[in-house]
Parts: C-alpha cells; sequence; structure tokens
C-alpha cells in the first residue's frame, strides 16, 4: 500500500531532477554573461572577470552545474541578480498573491464547471447541452489577458466596482487585498472552467452508462440522487484530478493575468525577471513551480483514497 | 393453478421502438407474455432477440431519449389489488414500482452495484425510500437481508464494498437488494450467466426458494435452456423481436412445436448427437439473428431446416396448440 | 438502405451545424490572411497622425489606432503572423511529437526516458515553459514557434505513444512483424495510418492553443517584436488606450476568440466523426 505511494513518489523526484537540469542548461545557452549583466554596461573587464570568479563561472560548465544541483538540493536557489536577495526569499514575498489568485480561480472554476458538467452529460445531445458545450469551448478561446482588460474596463472603470489593478497600497489591510484578487480570479476562474466542465462532462457520461446507474435507477432513486450520489459519487476521482491538475498549472499560469491586473505575484515576478535576464529567478522560479505542481499531483493520489475505497496504499 | 386469478403481469402486444442514428428499429414487436404470482416465467432467447428490451420495458428504463414503448400494455396488478397498465405511467410515477412492488437483478454483478457505497448503504438507501424506515432500522434490515441469501456473517459484510466480494456473493448482494422491500414481481436478466456452474446452482435455488416462501413471481430472462428447464413453470420464446413459442415447462420440452424452439433444446447437451468417436458433439443453430429484419416472412425462415417458400412469404400468427401452448409457425402441424 | 461510410461522415457532419459553420470561419479567417494585400483597405503601418484613434466608422470599420493605422488592415495583416505562427507551431510539434511518441510507444527502452522527459515538461504550465524558452531563444517570430513547438510536443508524444501501444498489439502489425516486414515499414505505414487521426485532432486543439500563447507572449512583450502586427502584439500596444479607444484591443481580442473558438469546435467535431466510440454517446 504505501510501496506505490514511494514509488510515485520517487517518479516525482526523477521529474524535478529532469526540470532542473533542462533549466539549468537552457539557461547556460542564453545570449549574454550573467556577470556583465550584473555589473551593467559600464564595468570594466577586470571587475567581471572577479565576478565570474566569485560566482564559479570561470569553472566548465559540467563543475557549474554539480555545484549548481547540490545548492539547489540544500534548499538554496540562489540570489537574485537584480532584487539584493535570494531566490527563495524573492519566490517568498510574492507567493500570496499568487497563491490566493489560484485558489479563488480555482474555486471559480469549479463552481461553473462541475455543475455545467453534470447539466451537459444528464442532458447530454440536447439543447442545454449544446449551450454548454459551446460556452465551455468559448471560455477556453478567450485570450485570458485580453478578457482582463474588458472587465477592467467594465467592472472597474465604467462601473467602479472594482479595483483597476495592484494589490492595494502597502500596508493595506487583509480583505483588501482580497478584494484586489476578485477581477482577476473571475477571469481566471472563467477561462479554465472550461478544462473542468469538458471533464466532468465526459466522467459522467462515463459513470451514466455504467451497470450500477442502472441499478439505481431499479431501486426507483430520484434522477437527482441518481446522479449526484451514484454518478458524481463515481465521476469524482477523474474530476478531483482535473481540478487539481489546473490548480497546480495555476499556479505558474496566471502570470499574463498577474501582468494584467498588476498583482506582485511570482508570474509578475517572473516576467520582470526574463525582461531583465535576471536568470537564477527564472530558474529558481521554475523550480519551484514544477515542485508545486508535483506536490499536488501527489496530494491527489492521496485523497483518492478517500473517495474511492478500491483505492488502498 | 393460480390462472383464474388475475394474473400479476400480463403483456399484450408490446412493440418498443429504438431511434438509432440509422433509422429507427423496432427490438420488440408484438411480444405477449404472463408471469403468476408465485411462479416463474422463463423469457428465452438469444442476444438481441429483445428479451432484456422487453424487461426494460416493464420497469420503465428504456433509454432516454431513444427508446420508447409504440404499442400494447404491460398491466400489473399492484399489492393493493389495482391493476396498471404501466406502459402509461409516466417516468416519475414508475419510481413508486421500481425496487417496491418490482425488483430486478442483472446480468453482471461485478459491475451492478457501486463501487463506492457499502452493500449496506446501497441495501439500505432502497428501503428508506419504499419502506420509509429511519437510518438504523434501513440498516438492520439490510443486514437481515443479507443474511436472509446466505451471506455468512452479515453484519460485518454490510459494511464492506462490492470490491471485497467474489461474483457469486455480489449476485447474493443483489438478490438481497432485489427482495429487501417485498416485491411481488422479480425480473432476473440472465442472472447467473456470468458466474461458475457450482455458484449458478446456488443462486438459481435461492431465487426458487425466496419465490416460495414470498409468493412472489418471477420473470426469468435467459438464453440458456438448461436453466429454464431447472427453474421455469411457464417458457416463452422469442427470436428476432417476437415470441414463437409459449408453453409449459414440461410441454415445451417434451413437444417443442417451433423449429427454433427445437433447435434450441438439440443444442443442450443431454440432447447432443454423438459424433464418430462416441463424444457428445454439441449442435449450434446455423447463422445468426438474421439482418433484414423487414422481410415479409417468418423472421427465423432464413435459418430454419424446414424452410419451404411459403415461409418467406407470409408472417406467421401465434397459433394455439393447447389452451396454453402457442407457436408461431406456420407448418407446425406438418413437422 | 445501407449507406456508404463517407456518407454517412457527410451526413454527420452537415447535421453538426456548429461543425460546419466552424469549418467556415475558419476558412474565411485564412483566407483573409492569405490574401491579405488583396484584401486590406489600407496598409497595415500606414500611419497618419491626424487621424489617431478614430473610432468605427465607414472608412475606418474596425477605427484607427495610437499612430492611426486603420485597425482593420491591421487585424487582417495580424491573422497573417498569429496564424501563420500558429500553423508553423503545429506542423513542428506534429512531426517532433510523432516521432517521440512512435520511437516511444515502439520501442520499449526508449519509452520510460521520453516519457519521464514529457512528464518533466507538461509539469510546467504551458506559458511559463515558453517565456522561459523564449527568454533564452531570445524574442522573434522563429523563435516563438520554435518554443511553442517544444511546449506542445508532449502533448503530441503522449497521444502518438499511447496509440503506439495500442496498435502495436493489434493482430495485423503483429502479423506483418511475424511475416518479416521490416520494423520502419511497420511503424510508418501502420501505425502511423492509425495514429493519424488522433493525431489529427490534436493538431486542431494545438493549433488554437498556439494562437492564444502567441497571443499572451506578445502581450507580455516576451514574443513577436512588437513592430510586427499580430494580434498579441496589437493589443499590447493598444492597452494603455483602452479606457478611450475600446476598439483598439477589443478587434484583435475578437479574432483571436474567433480562430481559437472555430478550431476547437472543428477539433471537437474531428474526434466526435472520427472516433467511433464517442459516437454512441450523442
Amino acid at each position: 500500500m504505501f510501496a506505490a505511494i514511494v514509488r510515485k513518489f520517487a517518479g516525482m523526484l526523477v521529474v524535478m531532477y529532469i526540470v532542473a537540469t533542462m533549466v539549468f542548461f537552457l539557461t547556460r545557452l542564453a545570449p549574454g554573461d550573467p556577470a556583465s549583466l550584473m555589473l551593467g554596461d559600464q564595468a570594466s573587464l577586470t571587475d567581471i572577470e572577479e565576478l565570474r570568479r566569485t560566482y564559479g563561472l570561470d569553472q566548465p560548465v559540467i563543475v557549474q552545474y554539480i555545484l549548481w544541483l547540490k545548492e539547489v538540493v540544500r534548499g538554496n536557489l540562489g540570489q537574485s541578480i537584480f532584487l539584493q536577495r535570494s531566490v527563495l526569499q524573492a519566490i517568498a514575498e510574492r507567493a500570496e498573491p499568487t497563491f490566493f489568485l489560484a485558489l479563488f480561480s480555482i474555486l471559480i472554476a469549479a463552481a461553473i464547471g462541475i455543475p455545467a458538467g453534470i447539466i451537459s452529460a444528464v442532458w447530454r445531445g440536447q439543447r442545454i447541452d449544446q449551450v454548454v458545450s459551446a460556452g465551455a469551448m468559448l471560455a477556453a478561446s478567450i485570450p485570458s489577458f485580453w478578457l482582463g482588460l474588458l472587465f477592467i474596463q467594465f467592472f472597474s472603470v465604467r462601473m467602479g466596482w472594482f479595483p483597476v489593478a495592484g494589490y492595494g497600497p502597502p500596508g493595506g489591510s487583509f480583505a483588501e487585498r482580497l478584494y484586489h484578487l476578485m477581477l482577476p480570479a473571475s477571469v481566471l476562474g472563467i477561462v479554465n472552467s472550461a478544462l473542468i466542465t469538458r471533464f466532468t462532462r465526459g466522467s459522467m457520461l462515463d459513470v451514466l452508462s455504467e451497470d450500477y446507474v442502472r441499478t439505481a435507477r431499479a431501486k426507483g432513486l430520484s434522477e437527482a440522487r441518481i446522479v449526484l450520489r451514484h454518478g458524481l459519487g463515481n465521476a469524482l476521482v477523474p474530476i478531483i484530478t482535473v481540478v487539481g491538475l489546473t490548480a497546480a498549472l495555476l499556479v505558474g499560469g496566471a502570470i499574463v493575468t498577474e501582468t494584467v491586473f498588476g498583482l506582485p505575484g511570482i508570474g509578475n515576478l517572473v516576467v520582470s525577471a526574463v525582461l531583465r535576464r535576471d536568470y537564477p529567478v527564472i530558474q529558481g522560479a521554475l523550480i519551484v513551480i514544477a515542485g508545486i505542481y508535483v506536490l499536488i499531483n501527489l496530494s491527489i493520489d492521496v485523497l483518492y483514497t478517500f473517495v474511492d475505497p478500491r483505492v488502498k496504499y | 393453478m393460480a390462472l383464474a386469478q388475475a394474473p400479476l403481469l400480463e403483456i399484450d402486444q408490446l412493440e418498443v421502438e429504438f431511434r438509432t442514428e440509422t433509422g429507427p428499429i423496432v427490438p420488440v414487436r408484438g411480444v405477449s407474455l404472463r408471469v403468476d404470482a408465485g411462479r416463474t416465467t422463463a423469457l428465452v432467447g438469444e442476444s438481441g432477440s429483445g428479451k432484456s428490451v422487453t424487461s426494460l420495458a416493464i420497469m420503465g428504463l428504456l433509454p432516454r431519449p431513444f427508446g420508447r414503448v409504440l404499442a400494447g400494455s404491460i398491466r400489473f396488478s399492484r399489492r393493493n389489488g389495482e391493476v396498471v397498465d404501466l406502459a402509461t405511467v409516466p417516468p416519475r410515477g414508475m419510481r413508486a414500482f421500481r425496487g417496491s412492488e418490482i425488483a430486478m437483478i442483472f446480468q453482471e454483478p461485478m459491475t451492478s452495484l457501486n463501487p463506492v457505497l457499502t452493500i449496506g448503504e446501497q441495501i439500505a438507501e432502497q428501503v428508506r425510500l419504499h419502506l420509509r424506515l429511519g437510518r438504523e432500522a434501513a440498516k438492520s434490515r439490510a443486514v437481515d437481508m443479507l443474511g436472509l441469501v446466505e451471506i455468512p456473517d452479515a453484519r460485518r459484510r454490510a459494511d464492506e464494498y462490492p470490491h471485497q466480494m467474489s461474483g457469486g456473493m455480489r449476485q447474493r448482494v443483489m438478490i438481497a437488494l432485489a427482495m429487501s422491500c417485498s416485491p411481488r414481481l422479480l425480473i432476473a436478466d440472465e442472472p447467473t450467466t456470468a458466474l461458475d456452474v457450482t455458484i449458478q446452482a446456488e443462486i438459481l435455488a435461492l431465487i426458487d426458494r425466496l419465490r416460495r416462501e414470498n409468493d412472489m413471481g418471477v420473470l426469468f430472462i435467459t438464453h440458456n435452456l438448461g436453466v429454464v428447464a431447472e427453474i421455469a413453470d411457464v417458457v416463452t420464446v422469442m427470436y428476432a423481436g417476437e415470441v414463437v413459442e409459449t408453453a409449459g415447462v414440461r410441454d415445451l420440452f417434451h413437444h417443442p412445436r417451433h423449429p427454433y424452439t427445437r433447435a434450441l433444446i438439440s443444442c443442450l447437451p443431454e440432447h447432443a448427437l454423438r459424433g464418430e468417436d462416441g463424444r457428445r458433439v454439441v449442435q449450434a443453430i446455423p447463422g445468426s439473428v438474421a439482418g433484414s429484419l423487414d422481410a415479409p416472412g417468418c423472421k427465423f425462415a432464413p435459418r430454419c431446416v424446414h424452410a419451404v417458400d411459403a415461409c418467406q412469404a407470409a408472417h406467421p400468427q401465434l397459433d394455439a396448440v393447447e389452451p396454453t401452448h402457442f407457436v408461431r409457425c406456420d407448418r407446425w402441424r406438418a413437422l | 438502405m445501407q449507406r456508404s461510410p463517407t456518407r454517412l461522415f457527410l451526413e454527420r457532419l452537415f447535421r453538426r451545424r456548429l461543425v460546419l459553420i466552424a469549418a467556415l470561419i475558419l476558412l474565411v479567417v485564412v483566407v483573409l490572411a492569405v490574401f491579405a494585400p488583396l484584401i486590406a483597405p489600407y496598409s497595415p503601418t500606414g500611419m497618419r497622425v491626424t487621424q489617431r484613434l478614430r473610432p468605427p466608422s465607414f472608412t475606418n470599420w474596425f477605427g484607427t489606432d495610437e499612430f492611426g493605422r486603420d485597425v482593420l488592415s491591421r487585424v487582417i495583416y495580424g491573422g497573417r503572423a498569429s496564424l501563420g505562427i500558429g500553423l508553423a507551431v503545429v506542423v513542428a510539434s506534429m512531426v517532433a511529437g510523432t516521432a517521440l511518441g512512435l520511437f516511444a510507444g515502439y520501442f520499449r527502452v526508449l519509452d520510460a526516458p521520453v516519457m519521464r522527459l514529457v512528464d518533466a515538461m507538461m509539469s510546467l504550465p504551458d506559458i511559463l515553459l515558453a517565456i522561459f524558452l523564449v527568454a533564452v531563444l531570445g524574442g522573434s517570430a522563429g523563435n516563438v514557434v520554435l518554443a511553442l513547438a517544444v511546449v506542445y510536443t508532449p502533448r503530441v508524444t503522449r497521444v502518438v505513444r499511447s496509440s503506439t501501444l495500442v496498435v502495436r498489439e493489434l493482430p495485423f502489425v503483429e502479423a506483418a512483424r511475424t511475416l518479416g516486414v521490416s520494423t520502419w515499414r511497420i511503424m510508418t505505414v501502420h501505425i502511423l495510418l492509425n495514429v493519424a487521426s488522433p493525431v489529427l485532432v490534436q493538431a486542431t486543439f494545438i493549433f488554437a492553443y498556439a494562437v492564444l500563447a502567441e497571443a499572451g507572449l506578445s502581450f507580455l512583450g516576451v514574443g513577436v517584436p512588437p513592430e510586427i502586427p499580430t494580434w498579441g502584439t496589437m493589443i499590447a500596444a493598444g492597452q494603455n488606450y483602452a479606457d478611450r479607444s475600446m476598439w483598439v484591443v477589443l478587434f484583435p481580442g475578437l479574432a483571436i476568440v474567433l480562430a481559437a473558438l472555430s478550431l476547437q469546435v472543428l477539433g471537437d467535431g474531428l474526434r466526435d466523426m472520427l472516433d467511433p466510440k464517442l459516437r454512441k454517446s450523442l
């Protein structure tokens, strides 16, 4: 029982290792020397050389790789070139808006997607199913940043219901910060509801054609009970999977939305790091985001054991 | 004999239509049969003969929105003596019958139980709905029911999930579920097909015992005539959506009239021909249920060894051999 | 009574009016993009400072942007770049993904390493991986194509690999193998033909995702250089004027939605029509 989780965990570690390695070597391919980047245009050649030595950049790439990997395993993701702090610290400072944005977005997405998918499956092939399916496809076709711009124009500028952008003044209350997340979370929730809708519909269709649903009908149960208790109860595993993975991808995938709404989150950090070629930050953020994905993946597996009695670890 | 009183279930000229992508099909055309209280009617036929569709029509479980009853009646006499035509009961109204007055067990015990609910919960759910018992009473009724179907250690088993049980055990659970509200009619759709031979016999005996003890009518659907001989009082044979022969079980086995029934009986191991090496050779009926069912003549004619030209021309009517024996073959007198 | 498979396919297509409409819309968008120089009323780069940020009118149907350029003409030309990039991404990821998937599915030794790499790449959100790759490669249309192709290759690999695993066990592939047909032939002819329809379906979806992702990258300023009109760069440039001149972001965005939506509807319809297993559920 335990072995399966351990095996899965080992697989995840391999995935993390590949991500880290990929990130390291691809970064070395990038144009521009980190040392000259750090010191700026005015730096002298000797200064650059010295910096290269202190950061070990004069060593062969493979030695640099091993040194770097050692630090990463220890939990040290290095120093930001521009932010005068460690990468981990920079990420931690930006974690709050990203975390709550992802959380609210997934709640909104699930609140839209799961009922819509159920309705669509129950009345499959009928008008309501076509409307829901078309709606889901529309949602998946809208660029989030564009929807964000439209929402800002309408709900913030015209109606004045929400702040235009940002995360509230420094030292603002928690409630005020969350208020700033409502509009971006709605945008991401709508866009991400599409996948959840389609997945819920698909798994409900599978489940509703199962023999035990026929048994439930033969028992004389109400249609609502058949669909919700016997149908949804069994479709829950795939639905939890897609909701969980969507949430995991939202942590890093909210970049564009964070930018539109000027939220000081991890996505924003990555974009500014990319624009300034702050490679340690880019590397670190990618590793952390992949790590979160892997962790959520693992917790989904653990969650299965509560939902499906057949799954035993 | 219970023939004098009103039958428990009487189906008359039932016709069912399915709409498909390539046009409507009629899997059940003009089926009539009856089930009496305390007795077993076997409905026999190959897969695709319409026997399962007939049972789903009784339960009001035809796949919506594709399937519907086109014509005919399904008269069922209720516990309170009232006789209703189930074919005219709206979908919502059918819920009062399903699980309470009419129960059904299915072919696949492995997949017919909900994997994420305990056995006890699945039985209690129905009990609470139809018998209006409380949570505790329903639970203990579920345990009693598991005991009734001879599941050992019922109290503990009630808290188990289906995947923790064998196929035979699960079919017992299905029977316990079906019996939990003391139905007047039990529809058993190939309940033993998926089981081992020894388990098969146990399940058949169990169903038979419950029928006797509860004066329950059983509609037993199967493709296996061997099973029919063991359990049925009356047999109705279906072919290509039609009833081709109906008779008492002895009558049918000793004097089968329809060539199809005869072929089925000759397929049974004890009727098998001896081959050259002295071993039994199980015969199969050549061909399969014909593709062009819209042809005018007898549906079985293309596969029938006795078919003559006339069989292809006119569609035979159900003819009374005796007052309780009917056959749909124009040549039965000649054969 | 009997209807040929082709006939049935066409009947199904026509019954799904939505799919048909999507195909037509897509056709129109593609024709506009291909024949942009013949169709666009103005030059996409022609600046007229006196005509800045004019609302939609008879002369400029979609209005003008902050340099007085005709938004309609830019949307038409933008489609050229956006769809061109999308198409290039589709072709590149199809080729790479199919090759990887075939090898992973057919040669057992390669399966684990290839799939682990795929897992690793899919543990990063599309847009993040794309940003990273563009950052490393440098921002140009070619590099955006390369980055997005890398991002979407794992999806194709997964589809092809799982189909290959199924197909390689089918009797006719088995038979061909025993008859001594070369591995290469088995893969290219038998397996490739069988994975073609799931890959085709995947292609339409990746096309849609690529159009969306390109717009996202350009919007963030890490994609195509801003002087090339794509739907993404137009929105990026127009966002500062959105409060007074909605049309500069509205129309390129609508173009993206229209293209992505019709692609996805088409892909969905294709999947239903090509996959007999799903048909019963309709």
